[in-house]
């Protein structure tokens, strides 16, 4: 295993600029799609690929493309979102800065196939300096005729262009980056309608992560079934994991997606195993999913090895499973504490939370303090049932999906290391030291087997 | 027309109608079906695109449609959810979205002041009825509540953060009546307000208008600050010929004198049309309108709790219309 489509050649020297880039193969499926497919056939080999949106929410993106309304006279967007923002999450920011070819290639082909004459990169203001990357290639591109009127030719035109963010969390959310973009305030829109139908500037607009639309390429230069035989079952293609944590080996890397859990982790490949201690935990896919100790990610509760794969992570429900997410893959070793990392976690959502709607905006600074007391020795034993409690009425209750990845890391944190949270009750002399797991490795009591 | 179920009660009602106005709809029909009514706190049908934010509305949609029966996985928020044909909803039928509806209140009253007897909504407060109804009786919350201080946004509002529920009325009133938004949202999350860069900026005909639609006592009219308790006042109907607005408005009196002006409320505390300011700041003698009668207060019942004498309201309404009932008896009031 170990086919790569995306970093390929992500080590060859020059490779940012135009000129390796193209002697590398680059821009072969702006010019198949161009020269030789209808807008449809791009959109059907999308599909065919069964390529899933690598943002985090994993929707078919060949069927999100096919959503997107076409009256006549209006124009259509499509914007990529860069605003890769998930702790834990960092490989939009790599594939930017290593190959921005590789994305404005991408987005040539799909604004092709989308039938859209403008697209926008919406990138978080803290990669400031990936949007100069991003622009130099553009200029790059515009300059060789990638881009701009008439490209190849073909009577096709388009033009790219790059929004730097603030620096909001919540503006990677589709609707919010929208009215970011719009220069408004980032708050997400009452959904419906869907940004397919009124998006950009009420248009009919398709948002695509960055990694998404860079699948694109590989996708319409060897045709979708070819994507498709990568993977397992409904996980198709290749995935890129930031991984870090308690590994020895963080970095970015690609998988083709049905790698076995066990061997991602602990293979010299990837991630190579813990460094020096004991795997405790997991978060297969940024802050956002459910945390599950290290067992229940290489097995699952049924006892079968998991594998890399939306399906395979994701099996158990949110009772014994998690999921693939944004790819943002970081381990904790026996040294960490679980409450203080779901601490830090909910002091994020608290902080990014846009108070729009009462849940989210009440109940992330309530569950921080509450967690903040357990972790500094303040807490009482009510205190886990009252964070059970919160979370619970949040989820499910907000507008847009940031109370649910606020409330789904307190509650998988709750549900897996309930022992951990009551240890904190039951010592508060102890955790008053911030390095107590690490003094004194926390030893959980073996969970008697269910009746 | 599509044909919703609220509560095991059917109604008929037009295309593109929200479930929260079918519901409405149903309570207009026949009062005894009132209690389906979801409460709202942030939507208000005279100001385009509110709603959705509160989440108080929530109910649960069991069968979406007849074309699609499969239920909605998660509440929906009533008031940004058209019907469709054959939807089922549950509200007051389903005891885990009441449960949901709980948790939404006591996130609302968190950081909320409870200064409530020395505010001035108290009585005609929203969130004092969803508190009643929906709220525990002790709080949960065992931290600092966050505070602002309480600025003037114009001559005539005084604003108060610390009790705002981020319902963002008022701002769409600056946004669709007034001929300039100068006020809007800073910040994010629990440390939002509602301001103006430049205090006493908000200045314009229909400004006064926000103080209505605030559903707490966020917004407060600075010519009525404690001045008295709404329940020692007395609401009439009145109307003067005003060449900025309708004129029809409701005078707050005790004894001849007016205390305080504001638009006619309809039974789900909306506006039934926004006056200008010089109607509601600057006619506060009852020499400037003709008195139509008594208000009829019906769903803040503190209000209209025995405050006029039963047989004179009698008289009154046989006059004006024969054939209807009395209201302000007890067993008419709006309990739930």
């Amino acid at each position: 295993m170990g086919r790569k489509l995306l970093l390929e050649h992500e080590n060859v020297p020059g490779i940012a600029g135009l000129e390796v880039y193209r002697a590398k193969g680059g821009y072969r499926s702006v010019e198949k799609a161009l020269r030789t497919m209808s807008p449809e056939a791009v959109v059907e080999e999308v599909k065919k690929s069964g390529l899933r949106g690598r943002g985090g929410a994993g929707f078919p993106t060949g069927m999100k493309w096919s959503f997107l309304a076409k009256p006549p006279g209006v124009p259509r967007y499509l914007v990529v979102n860069a605003d890769e923002s998930e702790p834990g999450t960092f490989k939009d920011r790599y594939l930017m800065e290593r190959i921005p070819h590789l994305l404005i290639e991408g987005m040539i082909t799909s604004s092709f196939a989308l039938g859209a004459n403008l697209a926008f990169i919406y990138i978080r203001g803290e990669y400031f300096y990936v949007s100069r990357i991003l622009e130099r290639a553009i200029d790059e591109a515009r300059a060789a005729g990638w881009l701009g009127r008439n490209i190849l030719g073909t009577g096709y035109d388009l033009e790219i262009h790059v929004q730097v963010g603030a620096g909001a969390y919540i503006c990677g959310e589709e609707t919010a980056l929208l009215e970011s973009l719009e220069g408004k305030r980032g708050n997400p829109r009452i959904k419906p309608p869907f940004p397919a139908v009124k998006g950009l500037y009420e248009c009919p607009t398709v948002v695509n992560n960055v990694e998404t639309i860079a699948a694109v390429v590989p996708i319409v230069n060897d045709g979708g079934e070819e994507y498709a035989k990568i993977g397992v079952g409904r996980s198709t293609g290749t995935k890129l994991i930031s991984a870090g944590g308690n590994i020895r080996r963080p970095g970015v890397y690609e998988i083709e997606l049905g790698v076995s859990c066990d061997e991602f982790i602990n293979s010299d490949q990837w991630c190579g195993g813990v460094d020096g201690r004991a795997f405790k935990a997991v978060v297969p896919g940024g802050s956002s999913v459910p945390i599950v100790p290290y067992e229940l990610f290489l097995r699952t509760a049924a006892g079968e090895p998991r594998l890399m794969t939306y399906e395979s992570l994701s099996d158990g429900g949110f009772a014994t499973g998690t999921m693939l997410g944004s790819g943002g893959f970081y381990a904790y070793n026996d040294a960490q504490c679980i409450v203080r990392s779901t601490w830090n976690h909910t002091r994020f959502y608290h902080h990014e939370s846009c108070g729009q709607c009462s849940p989210c905006r009440e109940g992330t600074g309530w569950m921080e303090k509450v967690l903040h007391r357990l972790e500094h020795g303040e807490g009482r034993r009510e205190d886990i049932d009252l964070l059970w409690d919160i979370q619970r009425r949040i989820e499910g209750n907000t507008i847009c999906p940031l109370g649910d990845a606020a409330a789904w890391p307190v509650a998988s944190a709750i549900r897996h290391f309930r022992d951990e949270f009551e240890f904190h009750v039951r010592h508060p002399q102890k955790v008053k030291d911030p390095r107590h797991f690490e003094k004194e490795p926390f030893v959980r009591t073996p969970k008697p087997a269910a009746v | 027309m599509p044909k919703v179920t609220i509560d095991n009660i059917e109604i008929e009602v037009p295309e593109g109608t929200t479930i929260l106005q079918a519901a409405r709809m149903i309570g207009e029909r026949d009062k005894a079906h009132r209690h389906v009514v979801p409460p709202t706190m942030c939507y208000y049908s005279k100001l385009k695109t509110s709603g959705g934010y509160c989440r108080t509305c929530i109910v649960k949609v069991t069968k979406g449609s007849e074309k699609d029966p499969r239920p909605m996985p998660k509440p929906v928020a009533s008031c940004r959810t058209a019907v469709m044909d054959g939807m089922v909803v549950e509200n007051t039928t389903n005891p885990d979205l009441l449960d949901a509806r709980r948790g939404v209140t006591e996130f609302l009253l968190i950081n909320h002041p409870l200064d409530c007897p020395i505010c001035d909504q108290a009585g005609e407060c929203h969130l004092q009825d969803l508190g009643y109804e929906h709220g525990l009786s002790k709080s949960r919350y065992a931290f600092e509540r966050r505070t602002f201080e309480p600025i003037d946004i114009g001559d005539t509002i005084k604003l108060h953060m610390n009790r705002c529920i981020l319902c963002y009325r008022c701002v769409k009133v600056g946004e669709q009546l007034t001929d300039g938004r100068v006020h809007g949202v800073i910040n994010r999350g629990d440390v939002a307000e509602i301001s103006t860069y430049i205090q006493q900026a908000v200045d314009n005909d229909f400004s006064g208008n926000m103080i209505d639609v605030c559903p707490v006592g966020a917004l407060t009219d600075r010519t009525f600050r404690f001045t008295s308790r709404v329940w020692y006042t007395k609401p009439m109907d009145a109307h003067r010929a005003c060449p900025t607005c309708s004129g029809r408005v409701v005078l707050w009196m005790k004894g001849d004198e007016v205390l305080r002006v504001t638009g006619r409320k309809d039974q789900w505390g909306e506006l039934e049309e926004f006056i200008c300011n010089g109607c509601r700041f600057d006619h506060k003698d009852v020499k400037h309108w003709t008195v139509e009668g008594p208000r009829t207060v019906d769903r803040h019942s503190v209000i209209g709790a025995n405050h006029y004498e039963l047989p004179q309201k009698q008289k009154l309404l046989t006059k004006a219309a024969p054939d209807s009932t009395p209201v302000g008896r007890p067993n008419e009031l709006p309990g739930r």
